[in-house]
């Protein structure tokens, strides 16, 4: 009885105790989305099947459905394939989730709907903000996500970034990360790539958002021609009522 | 005799179907000033519609499964024929229901539609309210993310908060000592069948009672009062079909378009339709960082969260909670007015409404955030207000210099 009321009472009292604990948070960068760039899309979801889908699965997701972002089939069939055998599979992954649990400290999320529940700006940023720490398992941490289990999958793209800090009060802070080995991309080239990946990590939170768009526009023509008919067939009637 | 007249008189015979055509429709007449707040009555019905047939069709390819209820609502976004146009009707109208519930039962307190002798429809009209508020609750752990979760968590913890048998009702409500998949699996038969069932029956007879004795108006005057000496008709009155029902067209397609803008450019409304933290499929071991409820919920999350716990128990404030639905029902006796509408009121009711709605809307935004101390200062005023409202009325309104009433309706 007395543990229900403390667990009830901790579950009303946890978002003040969490704000609290962990209210920081860094300023995002904004993302590049455009979800009418199917180059970008295509080249988005090479990265995603590249450096993702070896850990993270996207299990909602169907090779098959790129199609809808441009790729043909075979495109498909020939250059993105690696996990599965036919384009009409989900994307899983072979790790377990007990493996990854053991390995990572935490099981990867599944990626299909992340775009959805983190938002492109926290993921953009996110990328593109792992820097070296060696007091970690993995030699990497983040800061938009500290003590991240995720090692720097992009590091050879990206290169390695150190952080520089600032002091603010007694505590050292980090004021900005410096890129101390640079990888085999330019800085705004991992920026643009790391754009196309969030670009397409969005589309694929929901494939049928821009056929969602779409239609709208037609049905509120419709509805908007339908008021006209609708408004004077109810002042014709109305004329006798005084 | 024409074939069709010849059908209607053997159905006639043997069913009432033209006369109950005529008492519901061709001959039930309405008040000739019905205004803007008057469209919400039939919005309500037609969302309630909405919500019947997308929710069919989400139960065929929803799985009440807590290892596939996630992936099952990802399945029907992606891979079942317009399953995500029909997700999203459901889960828009879900939102819209309580926006159209909310303006409707505005309307009736500006107009005193609660008053003598419409005091059922009104009771009626609360349990409806109260039924749609546990159908919400109930549909929203099926998608099975992390809010699901841990809101089905807290609000189910509430009951555990009742003194002495509170822990063995929790337990009873979820069938689980956690919410787990028995718990899914019964709040999805609620869902689709239980509280729909009961939702229509109430529906029903909110209507049959409204229809016995006739719509109030703006005016808050009878216009059976006035009636046509030869014809009985009131003076006052039209016929719902087709006066109302070319008129409530008018209404239905411009919350169409509303409703359509939310679906196709919005459907997730910036986190209140759709939460962000409900895309991370469920995980009983991870309490997300801020539970909030959905947003027609919230003003009661808050008037929970305002009252100070007592020994540690939070039964308190689900006792504030409780009440501040249940005093709605006694609002028809509480009333002591002389007139009914807004428009014949006098300064010190239109000031008590006011502060009313002010509270009402400050209450529903103060339970989206996490409380802090200034917060709940707030959430403690606005309750009280909220309370006072229902509880100072019999004394306000009969004291409050209220204006005569007009004989019969104006403009």
């Amino acid at each position: 009885m007395k543990r229900v009321k403390n667990f009830l009472f901790l579950l009303l009292a946890a978002p003040a105790v969490a704000m609290a604990a962990g209210g920081h948070s860094v300023p995002l960068d904004k993302a590049p989305v455009n979800l009418a760039d199917n180059e970008s899309l295509q080249r988005g979801a090479r990265m995603f099947v590249n450096y993702c889908l070896n850990c993270h699965s996207a299990q909602a997701m169907r090779y098959s459905r790129l199609q809808d972002i441009g790729l043909t089939e075979d495109q498909i069939k020939d250059n993105l394939l690696f996990a599965a055998e036919k384009p009409g599979e989900l994307m899983k992954v072979g790790m377990t989730k007990a493996d990854g649990k053991a390995w990572f400290g935490a099981t990867p999320p599944d990626l299909s709907v992340i775009a959805r529940s983190r938002g492109a700006d926290w993921l953009y940023t996110y990328l593109r903000s792992f820097y070296r720490d060696d007091t970690r398992a993995t030699g990497w941490n983040n800061t938009v996500f500290d003590k991240v289990g995720m090692p720097h999958v992009m590091w050879s793209l990206q290169g390695e970034m150190v952080p520089v800090y600032k002091k603010e009060g007694e505590h050292e802070v980090i004021e900005r990360l410096e890129l101390a080995k640079p990888g085999s991309v330019t800085v705004a080239e991992y920026d643009a790539m790391v754009g196309d990946l969030v670009n397409y990590l969005v589309w694929m939170g929901e494939p049928a958002q821009v056929e969602r768009k779409q239609l709208g526009v037609i049905v509120l023509l419709f509805l908007a021609g339908f008021f006209i008919i609708a408004y004077y067939l109810k002042k014709e009637f109305w004329k006798d009522v005084h | 005799m024409s074939a069709m007249q010849k059908l209607m008189g053997w159905i006639d015979d043997r069913l009432p179907l033209t006369a109950t055509y005529k008492a519901h429709l061709s001959e039930y007449y309405a008040p000739k000033n019905f205004n803007f707040w008057y469209f919400f009555g039939s919005l309500a019905l037609l969302v309630l519609v909405i919500q019947i047939v997308t929710g069919i069709f989400l139960t065929m390819n929803y799985k009440p499964d807590s290892e596939l209820a996630f992936y099952s609502v990802e399945y029907i976004m992606r891979d079942v024929e317009w399953g995500w146009l029909i997700r999203y009707m459901h889960s828009t109208g879900a939102s819209m229901f309580f926006v159209v519930v909310y303006l409707h039962m505005f309307r009736g307190l500006m107009y005193g539609s609660y008053r003598k002798p419409r005091e059922l429809i009104w009771i009626f009209g609360v349990l409806i309210y109260l039924m749609l508020m546990a159908e919400a609750f109930l549909g929203y752990l099926l998608p099975w993310g992390q809010m699901s979760y841990w809101g089905a968590q807290v609000i189910v913890n509430l009951f555990a908060a009742v003194p002495v048998i509170g822990e063995d009702l929790s337990i009873w409500i979820r069938g689980d000592y956690v919410i787990s998949d028995a718990t899914l699996n019964r709040f999805f038969a609620f869902h689709v069948i239980a509280l729909p069932l009961v939702l229509i029956a109430l529906v029903v007879v909110h209507l049959v009672a409204l229809h016995e004795v006739g719509s109030n108006n703006p005016d808050g005057v009878e216009i059976k009062k006035h009636k046509d000496p030869v014809t009985h008709i009131p003076l006052d009155g039209i016929p719902f079909h087709p006066y109302y029902t070319v008129k409530d067209i008018v209404g239905v397609v411009v919350f169409l378009m509303v409703f359509s803008a939310v679906l196709f450019f919005a459907p997730a409304m910036g986190g209140y339709f759709l939460e962000a933290a409900n895309f991370v499929p469920a995980d009983p071991l991870k309490t997300p960082e801020h539970i909030a409820p959905l947003w027609y919920f919230t003003p009661f999350y808050a008037i929970l969260r305002a009252v100070p716990p007592l020994f540690g128990s939070q039964f308190p404030g689900v006792v504030a909670m409780g009440l501040s639905i249940v005093l709605m029902f006694f609002l028809p006796w509480l009333d002591r007015s002389k007139v009914k509408s807004i428009r014949y009121r006098g300064p010190i009711y239109k000031i008590f409404l006011a502060a009313f709605i002010v509270s009402f809307i400050g209450l529903g935004y103060l339970g989206l955030l996490p409380s802090t101390p200034v917060a709940t200062i707030f959430a403690q005023v606005f309750s009280v207000i909220y309370f006072l409202f229902f509880l100072l009325m019999p004394w306000y309104t009969s004291i409050d210099k209220t204006k005569p009433e007009p004989e019969r309706v104006t403009g």
